[in-house]
């Protein structure tokens, strides 16, 4: 919007405007003849939504949105207008508390924003202007002012960071709020920046906001006097973010380029998209359903209605005549408000109060979570965190689980092993010594056995110092520094202390394992890496260039130059990476190596060198220079560049590095597979250190046949690539899904069967090939195969996967047959993606930073707590809320159907059984607490049976509480249930003489009698399925009950002076005066529920069924029970 | 749903730690509460109905069910009905004459008399009913045509009676009192009973027109306006009488002033609208003798004389005269019986059937019958 307005004021300049420029200071340029000050929007953060003027209409059009809601008005609206049997109160009141507590509950939440927000925009920030520091609300800074920021404070909006209090120019930031990170990143200023600002005369060229926090690229353009002006490159390094906290740094001076709005926090703050649950699609099914039957009902009875009228006589007896209006009223529009009344006597049936108690139960039931002890971590002191409540329902239903491997299966935890120099072997061991093919590892390096020559050994160790991005934590910074700087002293003592920050554990556990060997890295300064080496001489590198790390190219790169002045390039990366830059003959001795690490699960990097000459550093020194100043384009630039750079290199050895399993990651993994869960690994990881990994966690047993395909078996000498995968799909699509016995895709989840069990291997080059294959028309042919093979596999690893394509597989499967509910796990930035396109999104606490729990819509301290979240939880949740939304449809249809069948009784005149009180009452009051309680507390089956039985998992899944058959079964019994409280009753009334003083009962004691016992056998129908007795459940229970009975008295006790008719004055009362009603309630109460006792006495039940199951399931009795009680399993 | 809202708070990212805390979203790094509540452990009585424990209880009900089931036809059994339909739609019948030359301006009163013969002797109290069918009090529009606040005795409200009473509400500018259709289309035929005696002599049976309507309509929910005023005629001087009605509400029953007016019990018998289009109201009681010996009715000859005021046949209905007995379950009404006797009989051979499953099938299942 704001680069329109500036298009505007550039007059009609069609050029879309892709930079903008800044003026430190707001001083003008020399270059520049003219000083537009552009307008950029102020520094003023609106997170809220409403105002204090907008707030009712916007938030009232908001909430009338849904469809619900409007639904319910539309209903109220019907009932002001037309001659409606019930007063719009009846659905009016309902409606207007619902739309209030929504509307205070938002409202609420948005003056907590505002109140945030005013928090942020008036805080007091220091801005340089005309030499002098001006205190100022953050608010009013605007684009272009120079911000000064104290340690400690978070940065008012995104700078360019121009001067900092330490001497080498950079400064610390941590952007904990902002992506969760909370380790130290440095960032630098500006190189060739005067000391005085004041002077400083600059032009700041940059991109136009964007909202990817680690993406930046700008221009700076300083004028000096009578110089040339300096153009230097601004990178991410460069730009404070708003919202990051400034560290271990006195104080900083940065230009603001960003503000407000246009931060890039600001910018990355939208609502996540919407997860529906696959409940909530039954319940609009239901919905439909029970739409269709109100409507039909409405039909019915406006046809009959016209039917028996026309019967003479019948339409206007001389008892009941019509008024003059109604006389005069067109016909058709007679019909027409006829059927709406109908609708607004049978509108109960979708009740508005089922909105109310599925949100407040999941809003309630999202509470457990946190509450759980057991997913407290004491490392992390952190418990699980709930970011969506609408979910919880979902976590029963998972089908698919993708998991990432590292950090997630694994611990992150990385500990250096063991390292191969020029293809020996070196163990870091004390004790044991290890006899291996080719080498004797004994001790440590340093013992200097006959192996690597001493050179490369030193070469290798000093690579692993070099070439990394870790900084050294200055905790009591200054004792440290000077004991390092004591030349031999005390040396062990602080080396043990000393802590290494990085954005990868491998990059510590690497360092850490050069120390044990004798080489210490004591940190960088001012451009200068210093390392001591094993003769704890300080030995240092002037650092040139980090060609830093990303997953694409999955290797890093420093070039640094000796004391002596030769230049060398260090480069560590995955062997996929390194070994087609390296001398292939070096490649063959460090292989085996390598290949053996990873099939015992652990995680290898290779190490190469280059020297480089001085025209060839000059060459990468300006094409790196250039490509990092480019504008446009700088990511491909560079990259191409470094490529350029790591070439020819010469390999010195590779590194083994553990990442130990988490705890329980096996029995989790064998826990989610015997719920019926697919587990997918997916993993940046190379395949096998991914495979050691599977079997580590039993995801691959002993017996499991492993279905690979990878680039190395589509390596074929007749064929080529694509029609070796072709060949390869059809092969493994014939072992396992043709000659897989003929079983139901879904429903037999191969788990305890004898047949062979398979596991599939797929790596990213494939992946991206089977997606898409040269051929096009293939690729539907290859998905589905590829979809069969896999949903055959007991496990599936993905491995060498892009965080994107992590998301694509998980996007195919959710769309693919039958639409499995998928789930997510991971911890890293790398699994986000598949977090978000998950049904559900599990985030780790792990070491990665927070990006996968902010993007996550649960996040736990580890793995091992997932099954307690799926098998309790989910199992729970699920099952309490698919009860929950059965019953509401259930109460009400035998609510509205003796209402419905009245209408035959009374001349279809729309004359409702009920009293409005009762009408309205009967969902608010009467029955609603009870289903809450029961659907926050119940546990039809313990969780301790629930974790300890896996398979328990598997009888909900599927949405087996949802299906179209237990919705029959509780549409049958609302329907059975409305016929016996209405016909019951009737037959009662054949004499309405009841009372034994000869009295007769009317209509609304007709009403009152059937409405006592619909309250009773619905609340005591819920007593009857709660298997989990808390007092809770007994107040609510008994609670709602004797409420209903103590309303009804209340409510006929008095004349009401606000009521046009008395229509309950002791009504309920004289009720309770006849023995008559109390018998007849009482039957009905009993007849009502007797179908429904004598199934929960032939149900299998619960408890014993999981006790069972360890044992032996198929006894004769079950068999039968279960053969007689299938089709009604709720 | 909520949950999320709440943390989109976290998101902006603005002041970690002060905001967010409330929803879920917020965990303080504090353990969680090890409440048995938080944790989902709080002690609770796990049921489980198995056939074991279920089955006494259909044994149960059985037992109980059936006798109080028999007790309850007995009882109905033993409740003295007699109805007849005086309508008057047969040529022969006595009223038919009556029934055919019906007009509602009609000043002098048709009257005809029904003969009947009671087989059997009616003990303690008799009531008297008169039946409708076919009449609709239930309709939507007849039942909410009243003004009960009028009924109340409120003076306002009977001047200006509620809307709801239209097209019964003013007639001749006039509020009418009581308005409504409820109350224009009072029952106003006049039932008298007399005895045959075998010697010839016609004896008048005492009907009692009190006790009647429920005590709390009569005391508290009707009421005449003006309070104690016991002329009524001066209270209802404004008004107008309801249009199908002969006489005005405060010549109901001119002879007992606590039963005149609003507060007249036929009148407030009426005005509880019946359930059903086809009804019985309770018009007269029968007391029962001093003496005890002499049953209230013996059998016999009787005969009732009806003023027929009350036109049926244009909407087809009919109207009868109900003598009953009643017991502690109210009126005849074999239903309850029946239906007690047969959810007895069920239950006790479900029972049955349950039991031998039981037997058959589920012996290992008997470990399983203490709910643990």
């Amino acid at each position: 919007m704001l680069r329109r307005r500036l298009n505007r004021l550039c007059g009609g300049d069609e050029e879309r405007v892709d930079s903008r420029t800044i003026y430190v200071g707001h001083r003008p340029c020399p270059d520049t003849e003219a000083f537009i000050p552009s307008k950029f929007c102020d520094n003023r953060i609106v997170s809220s939504k409403y105002t204090v003027w907008n707030f009712l209409p916007k938030n009232l059009f908001e909430q009338f949105r849904r469809i619900a809601n409007f639904y319910f008005l539309i209903i109220f609206l019907v009932q002001v207008i037309v001659d409606t049997p019930t007063s719009p109160v009846t659905s009016g009141l309902p409606l207007f508390f619902v739309i209030t507590v929504t509307a205070i509950k938002q409202g609420y939440e948005d003056w907590l924003r505002h109140k945030a927000d005013k928090e942020v925009n008036k805080y007091p920030v220091t801005v340089l202007e005309d030499g002098r520091s001006v205190k100022k609300e953050s608010e009013k800074i605007k684009v272009g002012d120079v911000v000064e920021v104290v340690e400690d404070e978070t940065f008012p909006c995104d700078l360019i960071l121009l001067q900092s209090s330490r001497e080498d120019g950079t400064c610390f930031v941590t952007t904990a709020s902002l992506d969760g990170e909370s380790n130290h990143k440095t960032h630098y200023t500006v190189p060739d920046i005067e000391k005085d600002l004041q002077t400083l005369t600059s032009a700041i060229e940059c991109e136009q906001p964007q909202p990817d926090l680690y993406k930046f690229v700008g221009r700076m353009h300083i004028y000096k006097l009578e110089q040339e002006p300096v153009v230097r490159s601004l990178g991410p390094e460069n730009l404070l973010l708003k919202g990051a906290t400034l560290k271990n740094t006195k104080k900083i001076y940065g230009v603001s380029v960003y503000t407000g709005m246009e931060t890039k926090m600001a910018l990355n703050y939208q609502g996540k998209s919407q997860k529906r649950s696959a409940v909530e699609k039954s319940i609009n099914a239901f919905l439909l359903v029970y739409l269709s039957i109100l409507i039909s009902k409405a039909v019915v009875c406006t046809t009959l209605k016209y039917v028996w009228q026309s019967k003479e006589g019948q339409d206007e007896p001389w008892y009941n005549q019509k008024t003059q209006k109604e006389k005069d009223t067109n016909m058709y529009l007679k019909m027409f408000t006829d059927f709406l009344s109908f609708m607004v006597l049978f509108n109960f049936i979708i009740p508005v109060s089922m909105y109310v108690t599925v949100e407040m139960q999941k809003f309630l039931g999202s509470f457990f979570i946190t509450w759980d002890k057991d997913f407290f971590d004491p490392e992390i002191q952190e418990g699980a965190l709930v970011n969506t409540s609408d979910l919880n329902e979902e976590l029963g239903q998972v089908e698919y689980v993708f998991t990432d491997k590292t950090g997630t299966l694994t611990q992150n935890n990385m500990e250096f092993i063991e390292c191969c120099i020029d293809g020996f072997q070196y163990r870091y061991r004390d004790t044991q010594s290890e006899v291996d093919g080719f080498t004797v590892t004994d001790g440590p390096v340093n013992k200097l056995q006959q192996k690597a020559g001493w050179e490369k050994e030193e070469l290798f160790l000093r690579a692993l110092c070099l070439c990394h991005t870790v900084q050294v934590k200055e905790a009591g910074s200054e004792v440290l520094v000077d004991q390092v700087d004591g030349i031999d002293g005390l040396l062990s003592q602080p080396e043990e202390e000393r802590g290494f920050i990085a954005s990868s554990p491998d990059e510590i556990a690497l360092v850490k394992g050069a120390m044990k060997y004798g080489f210490t890295f004591l940190g960088l300064e001012s451009k200068s890496m210093k390392i001591k080496n094993r003769q704890n001489d300080i030995e240092e590198y002037k650092l040139l260039h980090v060609l830093n790390f990303d997953p694409v190219r999955r290797r890093m790169s420093v070039i640094v130059q000796t004391k002596s002045g030769e230049t060398l390039l260090f480069c560590k990366g995955a062997d996929s990476s390194i070994f087609p830059r390296v001398r292939p003959e070096e490649v063959d001795r460090i292989r085996m190596h390598v290949e053996r690490n990873a099939t015992e699960g652990y995680r290898t990097l290779c190490v190469a060198y280059k020297q480089l000459s001085a025209e060839e550093y000059a060459m990468a020194d300006t094409g790196l220079r250039e490509a990092r100043l480019a504008l446009q384009d700088r990511e491909e630039k560079l990259m191409a560049m470094y490529n350029q750079v790591e070439m020819g290199m010469s390999l010195i050895g590779a590194t083994a590095v553990e990442d130990r399993l988490q705890e329980e990651a096996a029995e989790t993994m064998e826990a989610l597979q015997g719920a019926g869960m697919k587990v997918w690994v997916l993993t940046g990881d190379k395949m096998e250190t991914a495979k050691s990994t599977c079997y580590a966690c039993r995801l691959f047993q002993r017996g499991t046949e492993l279905l690979e395909l990878t680039v190395r078996t589509l390596e074929d000498e007749k064929l080529n690539r694509d029609q070796k995968l072709h060949e390869l799909l059809q092969e493994y699509h014939n072992k396992a899904v043709k000659d897989a016995p003929p079983v139901k895709a879904g429903v037999t989840r191969s788990w305890s069967t004898a047949n062979q069990d398979y596991g599939f291997i797929i790596d990213g080059a494939t992946l991206s090939l089977l997606m898409n294959p040269p051929h096009d028309a293939d690729a539907s042919q290859y998905k589905s195969l590829f979809l069969q093979i896999c949903q055959n596999c007991t496990a599936v690893l993905c491995c060498r996967m892009a965080p994107l394509q992590k998301a694509q597989i998980v996007k195919m499967v959710k769309n693919s047959q039958g639409s499995p509910i998928t789930l997510s796990i991971g911890d890293g930035a790398n699994d986000v993606s598949m977090i978000l396109e998950a049904h559900v999104g599990i985030g780790i606490k792990g070491k990665e930073g927070r990006q996968a729990v902010r993007n996550s819509d649960y996040a736990i301290p580890k793995l091992k707590h997932l099954k307690k979240l799926l098998l309790a939880h989910g199992h729970l949740y699920y099952v309490r809320i698919a009860h929950l939304v059965q019953y509401f449809f259930y109460k009400n249809l035998c609510f509205i159907l003796p209402q419905f069948l009245y209408q035959f009784f009374c001349g279809y005149s729309q004359q409702p059984l009920y009293d409005a009180a009762y009408l309205t009452m009967y969902n608010i009051c009467f029955t609603s607490m009870p289903i809450l309680a029961y659907s926050l507390l119940e546990q039809h089956i313990s969780i301790e049976i629930l974790l300890h039985n896996a398979a328990l998992y598997r009888e909900i899944a599927n949405n087996a509480m949802l299906r179209w058959r237990p919705f029959l079964y509780w549409t049958v019994l609302g329907i059975f249930q409305g016929l016996m409280f209405f016909f019951g009753v009737r037959f009662l009334f054949s004499n309405p003489a009841l009372q034994d003083n000869g009295q007769v009962f009317g209509n609304w004691s007709y009403g009152t009698i059937v409405f006592t016992v619909l309250v009773f056998t619905v609340t005591l129908k819920l007593a009857l399925d709660t298997r989990h007795w808390t007092w809770i459940n007994h107040f609510v229970i008994w609670g709602s009950l004797a409420f209903y009975v103590f309303f009804s008295f209340f409510w006929g006790g008095i004349i009401w002076p606000f009521l046009k008719q008395q229509r309950l004055y002791f009504v309920f009362a004289n009720v309770l005066s006849s023995v008559s009603a109390w018998l007849v309630i009482i039957i009905l109460i009993l007849l009502s529920l007797l179908p429904e006792i004598l199934l929960v006495v032939l149900r299998k039940p619960r408890g014993h069924h999981s006790q069972q199951l360890s044992e032996d399931s198929s006894t004769d009795t079950n068999r039968w029970l279960r053969s007689l009680l299938s089709p009604t399993r709720i | 749903m909520m949950a999320s809202s709440y943390n989109a708070k976290d998101e902006d990212g603005h002041l970690p730690g002060s905001v967010g805390s409330g929803g879920p979203g917020a965990v303080k790094s504090k353990k969680p509460d090890n409440t048995a509540f938080k944790q989902q452990r709080l002690p609770a009585w796990q049921p489980i109905l198995t056939a074991g424990t279920v089955l006494p209880a259909f044994f149960m009900i059985g037992l109980i069910f059936i006798p109080i089931g028999i007790g309850l036809l007995v009882t109905s059994n033993n409740i003295k009905e007699f109805e007849i339909d005086y309508t008057g739609v047969d040529m022969s019948s006595p009223c038919f004459s009556c029934s055919q030359n019906y007009s509602w301006n009609s000043t002098s009163a048709c009257t005809c008399s029904v003969p009947f013969t009671l087989d059997q002797p009616f003990e303690s109290n008799v009531f008297m009913y008169y039946g409708l069918s076919n009449f609709y009090q239930n309709h939507r529009r007849y039942v909410k045509s009243r003004d009960d606040s009028q009924l109340n005795g409120d003076k306002s409200s009977l001047l200006n009676p509620s809307k709801e009473c239209e097209p019964y509400r003013t007639s001749d500018k006039k509020s009418i009192a009581p308005c409504g259709a409820i109350a224009n289309s009072l029952f106003n035929d006049t039932l008298e009973l007399f005895y045959n005696h075998p010697n010839g002599s016609k004896i008048t049976i005492h009907l009692e027109k009190t006790g009647i309507a429920w005590w709390t309509d009569k005391h508290v929910k009707f009421r005449n306006p003006g309070g104690n005023n016991n002329n009524l005629s001066s209270v209802f001087r404004d008004t107008s009488k309801p249009v199908n009605w002969h006489k005005p509400v405060y010549e109901l029953d001119p002879s007992d002033p606590d039963n005149n007016g609003f507060v007249n019990e036929d009148f407030i018998v009426w005005m509880r609208t019946a359930a059903l289009p086809t009804f019985r109201k309770l018009y007269r009681i029968i007391q029962k003798k001093k003496d005890n010996m002499t049953p209230t009715l013996p059998p016999g000859n009787y005969s009732l004389e009806v003023t027929y005021n009350y036109p049926v046949r244009s909407f087809d209905g009919r109207k009868r005269m109900i003598l009953s007995t009643i017991s502690w379950m109210g009126g005849k009404n074999p239903f309850l019986g029946i239906a007690y006797i047969t959810v007895g009989s069920v239950c006790f051979f479900l029972g049955v059937v349950l039991l031998i499953i039981h037997h058959k099938y589920g012996n290992r299942n008997n470990s399983a019958d203490i709910p643990n």
